[in-house]
């Protein structure tokens, strides 16, 4: 049934370059959707790591916390925009610079 | 009549009661009637008692009413009991009939001033706790009377607290004898848990004299002079009798009543109670003897510069206390309880005198300022002179048959010893000196009495002099009950007091012969008799010691009044030592006052102000700096926080990996 036609090395050099990405984009952009964004890219490279370990070491786990992670990120995704959304109806930005109340 | 011992402190209660809490209603007539009056009952119980108790035979005189349980504790118990037995109730008549007489005197004394409800109220209280501590049958009563008697001197001595000095003076009083009290109470737990060990847990007289030969001489020594020590505080002997002399701001007759002839005598009172322990440990007896004698001695010499009329008589007190703890210390219980006796009556008249001569001198004092007084005020005079003739120890006097026992005693018993009487005999010769020279400077010579102070000099009025005459006739007579028998007498005090004093078999005798003077008499060749003799001779010594003082007194003030200032240029180093009492005061202020405070400060600045408020500080103000430091991390961007969590993750992951590499 399994037919190793790519290694899994490349399975995981893709997953920790999108991670980075995702790094990167999530400290280096202020807007907070792209940020967002940025997050669940770094959620899908850990799927994506899971799913591939869960592949070559023929053990169901990595999938049950691929599921996992959809349905959390799914969850973050409504709660996060619904803030985002009230976060702008009352500052009339989403600028992550601007939004520094929480500071000393 | 017994079962109602309580009514004699019940009364002065009443009377406290009644003036501290309505006095100010009722007014200043009914309090000068309930003042005296509570006390007069009181008085009045105390004779209908004694008169039942003599007609008892002497193995019975011994009466304990227990009014009720008063601490209960596992198998200890306490109980607010009375005691009656011939020393109380002798006791309870000095102080009730000396408390009365001058209770009446202070009514005259104290007539115009704005605290005369509070005096009154404070006055009974004192005779309430000062019977309560004659009258105790245990330990703790006892002591709870003593501590209230030290509560209504300091009262009373800051009776006029407007004055500095006198509420200062009432605070050292306060002060020195807590120090005092503490011994008492070391003693009293000493007693308790060392008696205890043996099962008996009690502090009721007569169960602990019953059981005091189960304890050791070395735990008896140590609890008689702990509770010597006490005795030393309430009855003002070396080193603690500081605070008597300053006591002399208080009220006149409290001087008199409290500080001369109750309150200071309960230490005396004490030894004589605890006579059985005492006489267990010759240690502590030789203590009491020496503290006694060298205190009267020293204080006496104290007397000879003192210029404040009031100061003179209180060396005199202390002086005379030191003698009675002569008499006791030496084994001489009774002679110790009948000098109080005799002392309480002529002590307690000089002290009325001299606020008579007060009150005809405007409040004067400084005995330089008087003179002349004699023809002025007679009364005074004469009461004073007797008291005087009484003190000095003049035969045929009161003050003689005690001091003049007390001295026998000193010599002839067991415990004695002659440079005791040696030293106690210089002691009587320096007492008739000083006394006469307060008596003629005051009433004799040339009137040195300011101009103004003069044109009002009075009799008291006869509210005062009516006490005066009583209180002389008793100093008068109060000796006669206890005529030596040398002179023929029957010593009825001794033989009276001898079922709780103990020596009642062949009393007044010369024990084994001790001492060289006695042999060598009997060596003499004078045979049979030689102790009532020797007894008799040492009589006449005493008597010519006190003459001689008084006439050197009569040389100085009288005769010659500028040989005193002689003297004085002449050895001017000793005479300022005297006059400043040997500076015993400022010794204390460097000794305990300087250092205490000095250690009170250091413990302030430098354990208080330093290590603990720096510690408490110290916290403080590194926890500031460092939060002051780490909400600079607090930035409240977003992505800062997320960065030092990667951050924080690639390090825990190259942790790993390093680890993972090199082992």
């Amino acid at each position: 049934m399994v037919i190793p036609s790519v290694p899994p090395e490349c399975y995981l050099v893709l997953s920790g370059m999108l991670f980075t990405i995702g790094v990167i984009g999530a400290l280096t952009r202020r807007n907070a959707i792209v940020v967002f964004m940025c997050i669940e890219m770094m959620l899908n490279a850990v799927n994506i790591s899971f799913i591939t370990f869960s592949r070559f070491l023929q053990s169901l786990d990595g999938v049950l916390f691929a599921f996992f992670v959809m349905a959390v990120a799914a969850a973050e995704a409504a709660v996060g925009l619904a803030i985002f959304v009230m976060i702008y109806r009352s500052r009339d930005t989403i600028n992550l610079d601007e939004i520094n109340l929480l500071k000393w | 009549m017994f079962d109602y011992v309580w009514l004699i402190p019940l009364f002065p209660a009443i009377g406290f009661m009644i003036n501290g809490l309505f006095g100010k209603h009722l007014g200043k007539k009914v309090v000068s009637w309930v003042g005296p009056s509570v006390i007069g009952l009181s008085f009045l119980t105390s004779i209908l008692i004694f008169f039942e108790l003599i007609g008892r035979p002497p193995t019975q005189r011994l009466f304990e009413k227990v009014i009720f349980d008063w601490v209960v504790s596992g198998s200890f118990q306490t109980v607010i009991g009375y005691q009656i037995d011939p020393l109380s109730i002798l006791m309870a008549l000095v102080v009730s009939g000396v408390s009365f007489f001058i209770h009446i005197y202070s009514v005259g004394y104290m007539h115009d001033d704005p605290g005369f409800t509070r005096y009154f109220t404070y006055l009974n209280l004192f005779v309430f706790m000062m019977l309560n501590l004659i009258l105790a049958n245990n330990f703790l009563l006892m002591f709870v009377g003593w501590e209230g008697v030290g509560l209504c001197s300091y009262l009373l001595i800051g009776f006029w607290y407007e004055k500095d000095s006198a509420s200062n003076a009432g605070k050292k009083a306060f002060v020195v004898n807590r120090v005092g009290d503490f011994g008492f109470i070391l003693g009293m737990f000493l007693l308790f848990t060392s008696l205890g060990k043996n099962g008996i847990w009690t502090l009721d007289f007569t169960e602990v004299f019953a059981n005091a030969s189960k304890l050791d001489t070395g735990t008896v020594t140590a609890i008689t002079i702990l509770l010597f020590i006490g005795a030393c505080g309430k009855s003002a002997q070396i080193p603690i009798y500081v605070w008597l002399p300053d006591a002399m701001e208080g009220p006149t007759p409290v001087s008199s009543l409290i500080h001369a002839a109750t309150m200071v005598t309960a230490g005396v009172y004490m030894v004589a109670r605890c006579n059985v322990l005492y006489s267990m440990a010759p240690i502590a007896m030789a203590i009491v003897a020496i503290v006694g004698v060298a205190t009267a001695i020293f204080t006496a010499s104290i007397g000879f510069c003192q210029n404040d009329i009031k100061k003179v008589l209180a060396y005199s007190t202390i002086s005379q206390l030191g003698y009675m703890f002569l008499g006791v210390g030496v084994g001489a219980y009774s002679a110790g309880i009948f000098h109080l006796m005799t002392h309480a009556f002529f002590k307690g008249l000089l002290f009325l005198g001299a606020g008579s001569v007060m009150h005809a001198l405007s409040g004067e004092l400084d005995m330089r300022k008087m003179g002349a007084l004699r023809t002025k005020i007679p009364i005074t005079f004469w009461t004073f002179f007797f008291a005087t003739l009484a003190i000095a120890g003049i035969p045929g006097l009161s003050g003689f048959f005690s001091k003049d026992e007390i001295l026998w005693q000193a010599f002839s018993s067991s415990h004695g010893h002659f440079l005791l009487w040696l030293v106690a005999a210089i002691a009587a010769g320096m007492t008739a000196f000083y006394m006469f020279r307060a008596l003629f400077m005051t009433f004799f010579g040339q009137s040195r009495v300011d101009e103004h102070v003069a044109h009002h000099i009075h009799e008291s009025p006869k509210i005062m002099t009516v006490p005066l005459m009583v209180l002389a006739v008793l100093s008068v007579i109060g000796g006669y009950i206890g005529v030596p028998h040398v002179l023929g007498g029957a010593n009825h005090i001794h033989q009276f007091l001898a079922p709780v004093l103990g020596g009642g078999a062949e009393p007044g005798k010369a024990h084994a012969g001790i001492s060289i003077l006695s042999q060598a008499w009997a060596s003499g060749g004078e045979g049979g008799g030689h102790g009532a003799a020797l007894e008799l001779l040492m009589m006449v010594v005493s008597v010519v010691i006190a003459l001689i003082g008084i006439g050197i007194a009569y040389l100085f003030y009288v005769k010659n009044p500028a040989i005193p200032k002689l003297v004085a240029e002449k050895w001017k180093g000793l005479y300022k030592l005297v006059f400043n009492k040997y500076y015993v005061d400022e010794l204390y202020e460097i000794l305990f006052i300087k250092s205490l405070k000095n250690l009170g400060t250091g413990l302030w600045k430098g354990f208080d102000d330093f290590i603990i408020d720096g510690t408490i500080n110290g916290i403080a103000y590194l926890i500031g700096v460092v939060s002051g430091g780490m909400r600079k991390i607090q930035t409240g961007l977003v992505q800062n926080y997320a960065f030092s969590m990667i951050v924080g993750g690639i390090v825990i992951a190259a942790y790993y990996i390093v680890r993972a590499i090199f082992y």
